[in-house]
């Protein structure tokens, strides 16, 4: 299939619809809520929580016997959420960092998770392949019934940003200064990690464990790059989210053997470098076009200065002067002087260059802050 | 001055781990002062203002704003934080972060309206800062910063001010701009709790003044207390500050 052909068949054809309906729900609700973990410098945050579900997930089969995706979603988010607050206890209660947090959970949990997985490939039960599809998800497995369930936590989770949007703003720029306006902070930030946690336990079955972390960070990495404001970046990351899990499917679907999960990450990758690259404000490129521009124009407005320095020995500022006298000068070249020109500061005639009444006035003002202002 | 109390706290003992970082404070507070809090790096200042606002909960001791617990009074309460607390690369603008200071008397949900708006504007304005209100926040200077957070607390309208090292790499300008607001302040009855570093300007700036290593070392007015003696006292040292009286 090529992508011209999945794009024919993607209104029509059942699975492929699920599929894609699917990912792109979850690329924004990990956009949307990622933007809040990134700007909480919790980036890691993520990647310990989806690597602690894991355990949750065999556990769950080992209780119930069943394969059931809700069952097994809802173990991965109690352990999740357990994992979640193990570490803020460790972070609270002992002097361990947070990096050494996560880090430590992150493996515990990880490690107790694969554990149980051979266990349970170990056991005469025919029940028990496919569990590990949620090392590295498959979003192949998507049924009507899971997009349903993604739509509704994606609604739920959006009514809940859009009632306590204010508070969620002031409690990530300033939680202490919160606290003094008499909000229960404890109370926003359980809010906000649960949902995290949700979108999370979520992405697991499509994504996977290893890579969950990536769908909730590279969405809000890149939409951070257009905007200074906080409802246009979350909504961007949202939009970015969609995109990368409609273009990731695909991609995987018309290549036969890709899988999806990684194929989605990676182009929530590409938006991130091409943010980072050609975003206006704070893109790599811009800021060293203007980082150029900058430069050149000082090294004009110096040329402007020497000149100010010469045309003021004179009782008549317009007076003419050689342009051999600027030779002892280091930022001077001819192209210089015919941008100084094309600026009306000065006139040239012949070998000879003259200061215009603006140029003068520009001059004399160079690098007067308080006039500036 | 009147003689009525503002802030009375009894007894506060804050300790992170072991070590107490503020022991056994009895400090009384009255109507309508400009205080600094001053003593070396360590002492507790910053501690001694988190612990009245309850941010940090304190291992003993209480605190009364006008006779009534903290809780009960919030509203009566703005907070200047010192300005490294927040990340300043944050999405928003300077209007923004003022109208912050509007949140607490709108209460849960509800969101800012034009009467909101305004307050903040005029907040602004009063700062000197209302040209800069569309700014993003991480493009202005480390003075203007400072300004939209004094901005952020005048929206409030409280009668207790507590700020954290407000001119804390300021520029002179900025220094004086502040300074003129708090003094106005005082003048309006407003109680102000400064924490300060500067010594020099100490018995220009302030009326009233509160030394503070772990313990408090003495309390009260400028012109009586602010001398050697409890200079030495605080920062352990022989002190010597050159007073123009």
């Amino acid at each position: 299939m090529s992508l011209t052909e999945y794009f024919e068949l993607v209104f029509t054809d059942y699975t492929l619809r699920t599929i894609t309906l699917g990912t792109a729900v979850l690329g924004a609700i990990c956009g949307m809520l990622g933007s809040f973990a990134v700007l909480r410098k919790q980036s890691l945050l993520g990647d310990a929580i989806s690597h602690a579900a894991l355990p949750g997930i065999a556990l769950a089969f080992l209780i119930t016997g069943a394969k059931d995706t809700n069952i097994l979603l809802l173990g991965a988010l109690v352990s999740g959420l357990i994992g979640t607050f193990w570490i803020r206890g460790m972070i609270t209660k002992t002097h361990l960092k947070t990096d050494t947090a996560l880090g430590l959970i992150l493996s515990l949990f990880f490690g107790f998770g694969m554990l149980l997985l051979t266990f349970i490939q170990k056991q005469p039960n025919a029940n028990q392949a496919g569990l590990d599809k949620y090392l590295f998800g498959q979003a192949a497995t998507l049924v009507e019934k899971d997009v349903t369930l993604m739509v509704l936590v994606t609604g739920i989770s959006l009514v809940i940003l859009l009632l306590f949007w204010k508070e969620f703003k002031i409690l990530l720029f300033d939680a202490d200064y919160t606290k003094t306006l008499g909000f229960n902070t404890r109370f926003i930030d359980i809010l906000i990690t649960f949902f995290i946690v949700l979108a999370i336990v979520l992405g697991l079955q499509t994504v996977g464990v290893v890579l969950m972390s990536a769908m909730l960070l590279a969405p809000a990495a890149a939409a951070r790059q257009w905007t200074n404001k906080l409802s246009t970046m979350v909504f961007l990351a949202a939009l970015f989210g969609a995109f990368s899990g409609v273009f990731g499917t695909a991609i995987s679907a018309s290549e036969n053997n890709l899988s999806t999960g990684p194929v989605i990450v990676l182009v929530a990758a590409v938006f991130v470098t091409f943010s980072f690259i050609f975003s206006p404000g704070r893109g790599l490129l811009f800021r060293e076009l203007r980082f150029r521009k900058n430069r050149r124009d000082l090294q004009l407005q110096k040329t402007l200065q020497f000149m100010y320095g010469i045309a003021q020995t004179h009782e008549d500022f317009t007076h003419p002067h050689a342009v051999k006298i600027l030779n002892n000068f280091q930022g001077f070249t001819r192209k210089t002087l015919q941008k100084l020109e094309e600026k009306n500061w000065i006139t040239l005639t012949g070998q000879d260059w003259s200061m215009t009444a603006q140029g003068f006035r520009k001059a004399k003002n160079l690098y007067n802050q308080q006039e500036d202002e | 001055m009147s003689e009525k109390i503002a802030i009375q706290v009894d007894d506060l003992t804050v300790a992170y781990n072991y070590k107490p970082v503020l022991w056994d404070i009895d400090l009384v507070i009255p109507e309508g002062v400009l205080m600094a809090i001053v003593g070396p790096n360590g002492a507790g200042k910053s501690t001694l203002i988190k612990a009245i606002l309850a941010i940090i909960k304190p291992i003993a001791g209480s605190v009364a704003i006008y006779g009534k617990p903290y809780e009960e009074q919030r509203k009566q309460v703005a907070y200047v934080p010192q300005k490294g607390s927040v990340d300043w690369d944050f999405p928003t603008t300077a209007l923004d972060v003022v109208m912050m200071g509007t949140y607490g008397s709108l209460g849960w949900i509800k969101r800012p309206g034009q009467k909101e708006k305004k307050a903040a504007l005029e907040a602004l304005e009063k700062v000197g800062m209302l040209a800069f209100k569309h700014r993003q926040i991480s493009q202005l200077s480390g003075g203007q910063q400072q300004r939209i957070f004094l901005a952020r607390a005048l929206v409030q309208n409280a009668s207790i001010y507590f700020m954290d090292e407000p001119f804390q790499g300021v520029d002179a300008t900025t220094e004086i701009a502040i300074i003129n607001i708090l003094k106005e302040l005082r003048k309006a009855g407003k109680t102000l709790v400064v924490v300060h570093h500067d010594l020099q300007t100490v018995p220009e700036y302030f009326d009233w003044v509160t030394f503070l290593n772990v313990k408090k070392i003495a309390t009260g007015p400028v012109k009586e207390i602010f001398n050697d003696d409890n200079l030495t006292k605080t920062y352990g040292i022989n002190y010597k500050v050159a007073i123009n009286q």
